[in-house]
């Protein structure tokens, strides 16, 4: 699966009444809220602090995934590990079917979507039930949550109007209140039927073997307690050392992805109670590939909070569908090429003006936009996105580049033949490019080091 | 007991707010250019611009003949082989050099931050580590706000991201720009929004590229500001260039052809 940067959606989005000016409006809504939410605490002073904590934490995985494990297991949890997103979408359904389970409640989870977990459970007669309301709708319109933090802000609400007409078969309204309750009433009873609910996890504590699961609506702690059995689909690098710790990403999480304080819910579920059973399916599914590399080592650090996405000026103009893949946003882009490999998705890091934004957001402090040129190098080096006309191109302009008569060389051809000229096949095209909504640069008359030497 | 212990602290203290020797700029000390390619051979009025400030401050200069292109189009490419010969060149022409001071904040992360990142232990990093922007070095080494300058017009400013965020100097332009005389300088909504150039971005998406540019023209128009300036003229090569397409009337200007008029 080969992913292309969607330009297309870029082209049809832009052009599409409202889309663009509707994601634009939400994402800066999102970040003026973040930002009001961090001017009360000593926000640099924490975004270093949990720098520093997922920077041990990452170094020390294999200590801290030992001692969660440990932990939990001593509660009568049971762990199980999974190397890829195949063999984690086996063990789960393993479970399902030790226990009987014919349908599954799920929180929100992106892992889940890594997973595909929904096409396999439907595949292996186990029905997924998505209760996130987000989710919910993405489900119901077969599409993938296009944010990781808010599944279907690519919708308005006359579109989820729509879609509840024609797949719940009711009468249409866009009232968000009305459509919220519709979707409540319908999961009420999915929650008793299902043999097993799922969720992901936000953090897991070594210390103390705690899955800790954010969340606002209350759907993750029903699908977490109300099924008899309790699945959490955990990515390898969510283990931090101690609930002190936790401390300092719960003031960040929130904070960042929804501008609240505290999400309305903070769970901290310590094992299976009363006879129940409760597993921790903990995945790589290429996360390794991410900590064997010293660069990108760092995306590990993400926690998920969506921040990125929100003031990022691609993302808010194409939405989560152009980026092909689960993550998308500066984050996406960083991750995807190391998960499923720089040949299927080596353009995605080119997808960025090196802005920053994304970098000044973030609650970790991931240096994002190093981490795209980090991803670019790669992709060049494996030749999976740039051509073959734009590396001699490069090739031709970095020799020219390397000496005074080369430059001056460059400099008269392009007198000639219009701007940084050396190789012209590939120039045309970028002076097509340009030149549909821009006029082009014209070659002084006299260059600055000829001005210089004649003073 | 006390006297020890706190004169040292004072002491201390003294030693880190005059700076060491090293960085602190001494009359006399000679300031190397640094002009962006583009500079050279698009916009030779930049260069120009900042030898006039330099020379009306008594700043001695001069100008490396031997160098091209900082790296940066093969930096931002993902062409690292490309990146860091260029790099090595840059840091050969201008060893020599205490300061080197560049028009544009974009050059100036590449040189200052990102050949760090290339090769922290090249002779590329230590070098260009004394490269400084103009208004920072303007500003924070020199401490000269007002440059002297008149400008009788109303002036908007787009701020360059890597000048903005890597190298901070948003606010050393702003106080330079304000102190101009007669000036009319007016904030730009959404000051802190990528114009969209992105260097070879701008035509590998190019859709994109333009849209982000068109929001950054609809808000420097929103200003009703004659000028549109910055402190990088890549930024401005493309949003000037698309209210020159677009048959506006709003000038682009870099920030030292405002800084050098009188």
């Amino acid at each position: 699966m080969t992913i292309h940067f969607d330009r297309k959606q870029v082209h049809d989005d832009l052009h599409k009444p409202n889309a663009p000016a509707v994601l634009d409006a939400s994402m800066r809504r999102a970040v003026e809220h973040k930002h009001a939410a961090q001017a009360a605490i000593a926000w640099d002073a924490l975004r270093e602090r949990a720098h520093e904590i997922k920077a041990y934490s990452i170094e020390h995985l294999d200590e801290l995934l030992v001692r969660f494990e440990r932990e939990f297991i001593a509660r009568g949890g049971r762990v199980l590990w999974a190397q890829t997103a195949d063999e984690a979408a086996s063990r789960f359904l393993e479970i399902c079917r030790k226990h009987g389970a014919t349908s599954v409640v799920k929180g929100k989870s992106m892992l889940s979507e890594e997973l595909e977990l929904n096409a396999r459970l439907t595949a292996a007669g186990v029905e997924p039930v998505e209760t996130d309301l987000g989710e919910y709708i993405v489900q119901l319109a077969g599409e993938r949550p296009s944010h990781i933090i808010a599944p279907a802000i690519h919708m308005s609400r006359q579109d989820v109007g729509s879609l509840f007409e024609r797949k719940l078969k009711i009468d249409y309204t866009d009232d968000p209140e009305a459509l919220s309750e519709i979707a409540r009433l319908r999961l009420r009873s999915r929650y008793l039927e299902a043999g097993v609910g799922m969720t992901g996890a936000n953090f897991g504590v070594a210390e103390s073997g705690t899955v800790v699961v954010v969340e606002n609506e209350g759907n993750g702690g029903l699908s977490s307690q109300a099924p008899p059995v309790q699945i959490v689909v955990i990515g390898i690098e969510k283990v931090i050392p101690t609930l002190d710790d936790l401390v300092v990403f719960l003031q960040l999480l929130a904070r960042s992805g929804t501008g609240q304080k505290m999400t309305t819910y903070v769970h901290h579920f310590l094992g299976p109670v009363d006879g129940r059973a409760m597993y921790c399916i903990f995945v790589d599914a290429g996360r390794t590939e991410l900590l064997a590399d010293p660069i990108a080592r760092e995306s590990l650090y993400c926690i998920r909070c969506g921040a990125c996405l929100n003031v990022c000026p691609i993302y808010r103009r194409v939405g989560g569908g152009a980026y092909g893949w689960v993550y998308p946003g500066p984050i996406g882009s960083v991750i995807t090429p190391s998960m499923i490999g720089m040949e299927d998705a080596g353009e995605l890091p080119f997808a960025s003006t090196l802005c920053g934004a994304c970098a000044q957001e973030c609650p970790v402090k991931i240096d994002l936009p190093h981490l795209l040129v980090h991803q670019r190098a790669r992709s060049v080096d494996e030749g999976a996105a740039s051509s073959t006309m734009e590396n001699s191109a490069v090739s031709s302009w970095a020799r020219a580049m390397s000496s005074s008569r080369g430059y001056a060389y460059a400099v008269a051809a392009a007198r000639i033949a219009g701007v940084f000229s050396p190789v012209l096949p590939w120039i045309s095209s970028a002076v097509r490019a340009w030149s549909k909504q821009r006029s082009m640069p014209k070659v002084a008359a006299m260059t600055f080091k000829d001005w210089w030497s004649e003073r | 007991m006390r006297g020890g212990p706190v004169r040292r602290l004072i002491e201390l203290a003294h030693m880190s707010r005059a700076g060491t020797a090293s960085d602190a700029y001494a009359p006399g000390d000679t300031v190397a250019l640094f002009i962006p390619c583009y500079i050279d051979v698009v916009f030779p009025t930049v260069g120009k611009a900042v030898v006039s400030i330099f020379e009306r401050l008594g700043v001695d200069l001069d100008y490396p003949a031997e160098q091209t292109c900082c790296g940066q189009p093969a930096f931002n490419g993902g062409h690292r082989k490309e990146a860091l010969a260029l790099a090595a060149r840059f840091a050969d022409v201008f060893e020599d050099y205490k300061w080197i001071v560049v028009p544009s904040g974009s050059c100036g992360a590449m040189t200052k931050r990102f050949y760090a990142t290339l090769d922290p232990t090249s002779k590329a990093a230590t070098v260009g580590a004394r490269v400084w922007d103009l208004a920072t070095f303007l500003v924070d080494i020199l401490g000269i706000v007002d440059v002297g300058a008149r400008f009788p017009h109303s002036v908007t400013m787009l701020d360059g991201c890597h000048g903005r965020r890597e190298l901070g100097c948003t606010d050393a332009a702003r106080r330079l720009l304000r102190a101009v005389g007669d000036i009319d300088y007016r904030e730009l909504p959404a000051i802190e929004e990528c114009c969209g150039f992105g260097g070879l971005f701008s035509v590998t998406f190019d859709a994109l590229s333009t849209s982000m540019g068109s929001a950054k023209c609809a808000n420097a128009l929103a200003t009703g500001a004659d000028y549109l300036v910055s402190g990088d003229s890549s930024c401005l090569m493309h949003v000037g260039g698309m209210l020159d397409h677009r048959g506006s009337s709003l000038k682009t200007l870099h920030l030292a052809e405002v800084l050098a008029s009188r």
